[in-house]
């Protein structure tokens, strides 16, 4: 068994959800609060790698991010090289591919709070950034471990986009699926079979304990 | 002298809110309407909850929002509470009210946690989560937690009207005592005659999105042309001096415009009392009768008379002193006793509560 391409895996994922927690809660935010008329637009662009082929996103990326795509010439330009076939590609790639996984679940549990709670925040003194974190936040915990879960194991699961702008750079890119169709296109059903179990597994045991945990949370809650 | 100053213009949903008012803001003041009149919006607006451009709030002479100036709700030094109770249901009863408090600065705070919370009741319930309590918890939680911000003034919005009668009658109490102890001056919302009869120092009487009149609750309880007058429980509120308390009969004398009244049990002696009579608890007469089971005869003035239906009227009465007072009698008896405006007659008043 070759632990790189897992350790890889766990690294992406790992970097792909924290990222996405960070950028992600305060855009679930706002789609959930605006009034805005255009909040749909950005819903839908977020929502769009739900129904898109993976690999018409990884190639609309590697366009932009490449030598020659406007993102890649600024990357370029500021010393930072072009992200495509590095590990910080794959992150990028990653974020957008998961997006609507976590900010749709957090959107969700903000839009169920109501405009209440934090209505009563704010006449007991709490500034808005205040109150976000102390009654928002806690109040949409279900939403953010939804989101953190499907996000990370979503984030193990892809392919497509990977192999688009991945590739296969054994320790940088050459993450768990990528290995999994390396070893079948060579025939090796064996070490094919154990990685494949292995995400099998983890893929149940991980929504198992989530339904669980957001079971506690739910009777807590009630 | 505390002022509270309220212009407010905005568009909603259904109808359209123009409201201008201003009044003492010390003791209580009732927005008083019927559902749907605009009430909450106008106590959102006081709160900073609403946004809207012609929208002006001066609290005691300091602006909390004009045209060019927004002063955010968490900067207003005001007490919410709400219909529902609200509690954050992630936090225990405790850190719910602890919320507002640890965010008063030392100085500003003019409430001790442990006398809110023992005012309120709620010292055995301090552990518990939200989801354990019973309606009434609840909403005792919600008061201290907004009583324990120190505010300067008290919004409630209709606190007890999504609880059953038990659990009004748990709270009442506490309100009434809530505004004694900590003088505080509350603007409360109702549309509860009994509660308005109970609380209120001052109304401002809402309709359609228009504050309708201002004025003293007691004269405004007995006024004709306004809606309070016509409910089957209008009553008006009167006051008066304890004389004493007569052991024998259980009675105490209270002097209400030079008259002595009698009220069932001791209430305590050398202060001022308010009390309430019911319209349909006053008979009239034209002479003073003795020979009477009625114990409380008082000379009044007619002020005016409204028919409510075809078959009875609400009298309005002025005593020697000014207090008003109401009597509904059948339209029969007026006409027997020929009442018209400044006619003299004695009123008498079967029963008497003391508030």
């Amino acid at each position: 068994m070759e632990w790189q391409p897992v350790w890889l895996t766990v690294k992406l994922a790992s970097v792909t959800t924290l990222t996405l927690l960070i950028l992600g809660t305060p855009l679930a935010w706002w789609l959930a609060r605006s009034n805005a008329w255009w909040k749909e637009v950005i819903g839908s662009i977020v929502a769009l790698p739900l129904v898109l082929p993976p690999t018409v996103l990884g190639f609309y990326l590697l366009m932009l991010l490449g030598p020659e795509g406007p993102l890649g010439n600024l990357t370029s330009s500021l010393g930072l090289g072009t992200l495509p076939f590095t590990f910080a590609g794959l992150v990028v790639g990653s974020v957008i591919y998961s997006m609507p996984f976590v900010v749709q679940p957090i959107r969700n549990a903000f839009e169920s709070i109501g405009k209440r709670p934090m209505e009563v925040a704010a006449t007991l003194g709490a500034s808005p950034l205040e109150s976000f974190f102390s009654v928002a936040v806690p109040l949409a915990r279900r939403g953010f471990l939804t989101g953190s879960v499907l996000g990370f194991a979503h984030t193990v699961g892809e392919f497509g986009v990977v192999l688009m702008i991945g590739g296969n750079i054994p320790g940088e890119t050459r993450v768990l699926s990528v290995a999994i169709y390396d070893h079948v296109e060579a025939l090796e059903w064996g070490q094919a079979h154990m990685m494949a179990a292995g995400l099998l597994a983890f893929a149940f045991i991980t929504l198992v304990m989530m339904y669980m945990i957001d079971r506690r949370f739910q009777d807590r809650d009630a | 002298m505390s002022e509270l100053n309220v212009k407010l213009q905005t568009e909603l949903d259904t109808f359209s809110l123009d409201v201008e008012f201003e009044c003492e803001s010390s003791g209580v003041t009732l927005l008083y309407g019927p559902s749907g009149s605009g009430k909450t919006t106008v106590l959102r607006a006081i709160a900073g909850l609403l946004k809207t451009d012609l929208c002006e709030i001066r609290f005691n002479g300091e602006i909390w929002q004009d045209a060019t100036r927004f002063t955010p709700p968490h900067h207003r030094p005001v007490g919410y509470v709400f219909q529902e109770a609200s509690l954050f249901p992630h936090l225990s009863v405790r850190k719910n009210i602890e919320y507002g408090y640890k965010r008063v600065s030392k100085q500003d705070k003019r409430i001790d946690f442990d006398d809110a919370v023992s005012l309120l009741g709620v010292q055995r319930l301090l552990n518990r989560a939200p989801g354990q309590l019973s309606g009434g918890e609840r909403q005792r939680v919600a008061i201290a937690r907004a009583l324990l911000t120190s505010p300067s003034l008290l919004l409630m919005d209709e606190p007890l009207a999504a609880l059953d009668n038990r659990a009004k009658q748990e709270i009442f109490p506490y309100l009434e005592q809530l505004h004694s102890e900590f003088s505080i001056p509350l603007l409360y919302i109702s549309h509860d005659h009994n509660e308005a009869a109970r609380l209120a120092d001052r109304i401002v009487l809402m309709d359609d999105g228009k504050v309708t009149a201002t004025g003293d609750a007691h004269l405004f309880m007995t006024r004709l042309n306004l809606p309070l007058s016509h409910q089957d429980t209008a009553a008006a509120i009167i006051e008066g001096d304890v004389i004493e308390y007569d052991e024998k009969d259980q009675l105490t004398w209270i002097n209400v415009a030079g008259s002595r009244v009698g009220l069932s049990g001791y209430t305590g002696t050398g202060s001022r009392l308010r009390v309430q009579v019911y319209a349909r608890d006053v008979s009239l007469a034209l002479s003073e009768h003795r020979d009477t089971s009625i114990l409380n005869i008082l000379p009044v003035t007619v002020l005016g008379r409204e028919e409510l239906d075809n078959s009875q009227m609400m009298v309005r009465l002025k005593l020697a002193d000014d207090q008003t007072m109401l009597s509904r009698i059948t339209k029969r008896s007026a006409d027997i006793l020929e009442l018209h405006r400044g006619k003299q007659l004695y009123a008498q008043v079967k029963g008497i509560a003391l508030l």
